[in-house]
């Protein structure tokens, strides 16, 4: 059965307006999510996962600090051409999102029922009997004990899983049909990491929705995602289903992450596997190959051209000039071991 | 209909709530003696400017030249000044003067300030323009500015509330500004755009009522600060002119007789200060007990 995209992104480009100089933070992204799909976003810290998800809901100040290239389209409309107020009206309604620290994502002076009441007033036009009813509903929804109680409590006085919870009932609570979750489980304990990440699936399954997750723990994508997309400066690197992900990772940048994974089984090595190097600022990119400062394999043609993203099989992408060989290799490296 | 219990079940939960807020409330508002004292002494002067001036039995404004600057008695408990007006009326009524343009002035900056320094840091272009504005202003020192302002405008009550407006407002729209910076940054905000709020909630019901407490105690002190002011000014000759009365011109009046008269100058001065200084527990009392880093160790 073939599904609609809900999502297409095409050919996304935020470029910066800092002091020194314009900078391209997010360079060039293509990727579409189906109705109810949940697809990951990974990559280390800096490498454009938080401001594409920005990106999408339009939350840069497109006046002094941000400029946007490419197309959004969201079921089929694309969301940049659209004006201040209609973003306004999608933002929250059909389109919401989780943060990464809950605590500061609550404000601080307000009740968590006046904080969920006041999306659905706002995008919903419920009176406020029917939004408190439904308020409730959705604390009970997402797995809050004594709802009614809780919901009269301030931010402060829940804890943090609970706190994300009542986040994603405030993001949840106009049933929007996409969910960008930003790092939603990186502040918790891995008990209530689980337990949120058990609900998210429950709630996309029961509802529907489609969801970006970004996250860098691996482990999290393999919990819950269909597809991934790997991100490397800015740029997709590799995108692919998750099963993929773990047996066959193309871009030498995912195999190094996936090495750098604590193995639990197994001889205990000497040290943790790390990716040589740094990533290189976004005011130098480099012009060939952006992996190619740190990438073991790389040769001439990587620091000379950029690699496009290509297509291996229907379901996996990635931008190499040399992942064919490199997978070959790690074949007859891997037989040998045996 | 469950549902619907749920609702009324949420409401009186909340009304529990708020009462045992409430006695909390109280208890730790009893447990900080000095601004207790500093809030009975600006609710008793309160008081005598609300109601005072039905309760004394003489005429603020007129002269008894047969009584001139007796002093304190069973008649006129605080003695009488150099045209033979009783000095407490005079005082009583000048504390309605004094303290009306002190709550004016403060509730006015309050107001500019509050709306000066929200959208300030809402909108970058607006913050440069507003914030060189207020330096200029602050760069001069209230007073003179004051001074300076009553001299173009000309001396009147009305005047004075708007050159004393002029010269706090900056003040509060700085510590607005300030702390709804710190605001603006968090995440809440952020994810109140990521919900489709408009600039305008956001920046009144998501960011004001955080910057409400510093904007509260400074207020109190631009309340005192308004009141001596009002007195400098009046005392100049600048402010409240002549026959009417305030803190201020009672003060100047006594010092030409001062040694003749001492209660021409202690009792307003007294007013004065006890005023300034209720205000100023007030406000360090209400900076204690609104930052919740210092109350936690109070409240032990």
């Amino acid at each position: 059965m073939e599904k609609r995209p809900l999502l297409e992104v095409k050919n996304l480009k935020t470029h910066f307006h800092t002091e020194r100089g314009q900078i391209t933070a997010v360079d060039g992204i293509t990727f579409h999510l189906n109705e109810g799909e949940i697809v990951g976003v990974v990559g280390e810290s800096g490498c454009g996962k938080s401001v594409m998800s920005q990106s999408i809901m339009r939350l840069y100040d497109e006046k002094y600090t941000a400029k946007y290239e490419g197309e959004i389209l969201f079921q089929g409309e694309n969301l940049l051409n659209l004006s201040k107020a209609m973003m306004q009206k999608i933002r929250g309604n059909d389109l919401s999102m989780i943060f990464q620290d809950p605590l500061s994502s609550l404000n601080p002076v307000y009740t968590i029922g006046d904080q969920i009441r006041e999306s659905l007033m706002i995008h919903q036009n419920l009176n406020k009997r029917e939004a408190q009813q439904k308020a409730i509903e959705m604390l009970r929804l997402t797995g809050i004990p004594a709802p009614e109680k809780r919901i009269n409590e301030y931010p402060h006085q829940l804890s943090g899983g609970m706190q994300q919870r009542v986040m994603i009932a405030i993001a949840l609570s106009c049933q929007p049909k996409l969910l960008i979750a930003d790092e939603p489980t990186t502040a918790l304990d891995v008990t209530i990491q689980a337990q949120i990440l058990d609900l998210i699936a429950e709630l996309n399954a029961q509802l529907g929705m489609g969801v970006i997750f970004i996250t860098h723990d691996l482990g999290v994508v393999a919990e819950i995602c269909t597809r991934v997309m790997v991100m490397y400066l800015g740029q997709i690197v590799e995108e692919t289903d998750t099963d993929c992900l773990f047996s066959e990772p193309l871009h030498p940048y995912t195999r190094g992450l996936i090495k750098s994974i604590p193995q639990l089984e197994g001889e205990r090595l000497q040290k943790l596997y790390t990716i040589d190097g740094t990533v290189p600022s976004l005011q130098k990119v480099p012009h060939g190959c952006r992996f190619a400062s740190r990438c073991p394999y790389a040769d001439e043609l990587c620091k000379e051209q950029a690699p496009e993203l290509e297509a291996y099989s229907p379901t996996q992408k990635v931008r190499c000039w040399h992942y064919k060989e490199i997978l070959k290799k790690e074949a007859v490296h891997e037989s040998s071991n045996e | 209909m469950a549902a619907v219990k749920e609702v009324e079940r949420a409401r009186t939960i909340k009304a529990s709530l708020k009462k045992q807020e409430r006695q909390l409330f109280f208890r730790r508002f009893f447990a900080n003696k000095l601004m207790v004292m500093g809030c009975f002494i600006f609710i008793v002067l309160g008081l005598i400017a609300l109601i005072g001036p039905l309760l004394v039995s003489y005429d603020p404004y007129e002269m008894k030249v047969a009584e001139r600057l007796n002093a304190p008695s069973g008649e006129h408990w605080l003695g009488t000044d150099e045209f033979g007006r009783d000095l407490l009326t005079r005082i009583v009524y000048g504390a309605q003067v004094s303290m009306g343009i002190g709550l004016i002035v403060t509730l006015i900056s309050s107001i500019l300030g509050l709306i000066i320094g929200l959208y300030a840091i809402y909108y970058a272009a607006l913050d440069h323009i507003l914030m060189r504005i207020c330096d200029g202003l602050m760069a001069i020192p209230g007073i003179l500015l004051a001074i300076a302002l009553m001299a173009a405008l000309g001396p009147s009550p009305l005047n004075v509330i708007i050159a004393l407006s002029i010269v706090f407002t900056p003040n509060i729209a700085r510590i607005v500004r300030s702390s709804a910076l710190v605001i603006r940054e968090q995440t809440f905000i952020e994810a109140m755009h990521a919900q489709g709020a408009s600039a305008t909630r956001i920046i009144w019901q998501h960011i004001a009522p955080n910057t409400i407490s510093p904007l509260i105690v400074q207020a109190t002190f631009v309340f005192a600060e308004a009141i001596i002011s009002e007195a400098a000014l009046s005392f100049l000759g600048a402010g409240i002119a002549a026959p009417d009365p305030s803190w201020g011109n009672i003060l100047q009046a006594g010092k030409l007789v001062i040694f003749k008269a001492w209660w021409m100058v202690v009792f307003p001065g007294l007013a004065i200060v006890l005023s300034v200084l209720g205000l100023n527990l007030l406000g360090d009392g209400l900076r204690d007990f609104i930052d919740p880093h210092s109350s936690g160790k109070k409240s032990k």
